[in-house]
């Protein structure tokens, strides 16, 4: 995937990325836990979308924090 | 109004700091000319795709172009699609290797190439003037909706949005501008893209939608494509086919992502030739995918929303209009984290926007006015010195800008207007003056300065007297959207017979100095040793056959 880093020197801007959706990924999903038994007061709470959302977040943030992270 | 948690408003700081922090340290790489302005020409395509894509994705294009779902239907979708996919597809194949080759930094400067620096003058004037009107009117736009949607202070928003971009588009130039597109690219989808879900969860998928809009809203139709387009008063739009084919579609759309340098800009930065043919490709794909996350939510606002949003201009105490559908669904759906998300995409958006309006202000007033006109001979560092001052005036001028847009209730129409007066006739210029080598420098200009003046004379025309409407848009039935269309294809068309008319009497230049400008005198490289799923032809077909799909099964 070398073809998707802008600079060797400059760290890629997918790092940025990940590092900011791996931090909100964690904060909604932990927001969603927390509110679990008692979700706000929105359409379709009952699918507790905080929890898979803030989890898929967190999971593409980590990945991309890996695999593009400053060498 | 919608109440912010704590998280929500952890999640929106965060962001702040993110894109300062990332700003401050690019500074490091932004030290010559072409880095600061063109951030080093070594993006891959992947990067100068998303950026290209990202840089006409502001807040203003999410909220408006949702709220124009409501009103529209599906209708609004031809801007993403016929109206933005064939320009892409031509930029990327037919018009790249010609910007690319002649090595210009900008539009107005392969103009100054082609035709000298007359028409560049007056194309660097036209855009400066109008992207800081743009930025300014972006700015107060989405400070309004800040004030609307979370009761903040107008001015604390604009001042805070304002220094922020202002920092790290100074520190970092086009690399800043591009990083941030980028960023906001991602955000924009992980923090719209939940509506629809759980929009057509709701609804049962999309036929219980289009059920539940015609009961909402009996005998009329939001959900076709084309079959409505037949005659100016079957659709909500007062639209005929042939306007969104040939105004929208041949011209207007052709003249936004193929001549307005804020988009082509992004371009300009890839890193060779391929990656500069690939990456309207790329932002293609993704183009196309946009009405997923901005027409969707509009129509499943006219599904699911308990009451009735109204245009701007007639809404009473308690009422919503059209552009705050994207809000309100964001509030049905929502909840503390995701909400925060949802704001931070829609400030990602505005501000990415601005700082795309300022970096491109910074580099056609730095390159195509103050060098040539101002201060001709001057180290490299100067010009980049001046790019700097020249983001932060141009930031405060935007915000000038804002605070007049507020005494103006329809000032986005006019604004709307006078970058139409620009767009369509430039097309005209560019695409004449890449492909015929006989148009000459006179021709050029004239015939820029004729489709301009016109499509002016054509605006204030129908402000004067209503019945020019029937004459200009070819229907008395036709309304505004139609009304742009139309003279932007009539604009387009009298700037090319000018310039034709113009060049066939006087003198071209010869051919040894038009080599790398002009087709049939231009060396493309050829593509022959690649594969042909790498070849950007390959990929430009396939985009078309999906956009054909696309209107085949919306029909």
């Amino acid at each position: 995937m070398a073809f998707l880093v802008i600079r060797m020197k400059i760290i890629p801007v997918w790092f940025f990325v990940g590092l900011l959706l791996a931090i909100y990924g964690v904060l909604i999903l932990s927001s969603g836990l927390i509110e679990w038994s008692n979700p706000g007061a929105v359409v379709l709470a009952r699918l507790h979308a905080p929890v898979w959302w803030g989890a898929l977040l967190a999971l593409i943030g980590i990945a991309y924090c890996i695999v593009y992270r400053p060498r | 109004m919608i109440s912010l948690h704590r998280v929500d408003l952890a999640i929106i700081a965060i962001y702040f700091l993110a894109v300062l922090a990332i700003g401050l340290y690019l500074k490091r790489f932004a030290r010559s000319g072409e880095d600061f302005f063109l951030a080093g020409r070594e993006m891959t395509a992947w990067v100068a795709g998303l950026s290209f894509v990202s840089a006409n994705l502001g807040s203003l294009e999410l909220l408006g172009w949702a709220g124009s779902a409501y009103q529209y239907g599906i209708l609004a979708a031809h801007w993403y699609w016929i109206g933005a996919i064939p320009a892409m597809v031509f930029l990327g194949i037919v018009m790249m290797p010609f910007y690319y080759i002649s090595k210009t930094h900008s539009v107005p400067g392969y103009l100054q190439l082609r035709y000298g620096p007359a028409a560049s003058a007056l194309s660097a004037a036209s855009f400066a003037v109008m992207t800081i009107l743009m930025s300014g009117v972006n700015m107060y736009a989405m400070a309004v909706v800040m004030k609307v949607m979370l009761g903040w202070n107008i001015h604390l928003s604009i001042w805070i949005s304002s220094l922020t971009v202002g920092i790290y588009v100074a520190a970092g130039g086009l690399y800043s501008a591009i990083f941030n597109e980028v960023l906001q690219f991602f955000l924009i989808w992980l923090g719209a893209l939940l509506i629809p879900i759980l929009g057509l969860i709701e609804t049962g998928g999309w036929n219980g939608m289009v059920a539940r809009i015609q009961t909402n809203f009996p005998g009329q139709d939001f959900t076709h494509l084309w079959s409505a387009l037949g005659h100016f008063q079957d659709n909500p739009m007062g639209m005929h086919w042939t306007g969104i084919v040939f105004g929208l579609g041949a011209v207007l759309s052709m003249g936004y992502w193929t001549t307005d340098f804020l988009v082509v800009q992004r371009v300009l930065a890839a890193r060779d030739l391929r990656s500069a043919k690939l990456a309207p490709l790329i932002g293609a794909f993704f183009k196309m995918a946009v009405p997923l996350i901005v027409i969707l939510p509009g129509l499943l606002g006219l599904a699911v929303l308990p009451e009735h949003l109204f245009p701007e201009s007639a809404i009473q105490p308690g009422q919503h209009s059209y552009n705050e559908v994207l809000p309100l669904m964001l509030a049905r759906y929502c909840g503390p984290g995701l909400l925060g998300l949802g704001v931070t995409a829609l400030v990602a958006g505005f501000m990415a926007g601005m700082a795309g309006n300022v970096s491109a202000f910074a580099t056609v007033w730095t390159y195509d006015i103050y060098r040539p006109f101002l201060r001709r001979r001057a180290t490299d560092a100067h010009y980049v010195r001046m790019g700097r001052w020249c983001t932060a005036a141009g930031l405060l001028v935007s915000v000038a800008t804002a605070y007049v847009a507020m005494g103006f209730a329809s000032i986005m129409d006019y604004v709307q207007a006078l970058f139409s007066f620009f767009i369509a006739p430039l097309f005209g210029t560019v695409i004449l003056g890449m492909t015929w080598k006989r148009v000459t420098a006179a021709g050029g200009f004239y015939g820029l300065l004729a489709g301009t003046l016109s499509s002016i004379a054509m605006f204030f025309a129908v402000k004067l007297d209503p019945r020019a409407l029937a004459l200009i848009a070819l229907s008395p039935h036709a309304k505004a959207l139609a009304e742009d269309m139309y003279r932007a294809l009539w604009s387009c068309l009298i700037g090319v017979l000018v310039t034709v008319a113009v060049s066939l009497a006087t003198r071209p230049k010869p051919d040894g100095e038009l080599a790398g400008l002009v087709y049939g005198l231009t060396n493309v490289p050829r593509e022959g040793g690649i594969q042909w799923f790498r070849r950007p032809a390959f990929w430009a077909l396939a985009v078309l056959a999906i956009l054909a799909v696309l209107q085949w099964l919306f029909w």
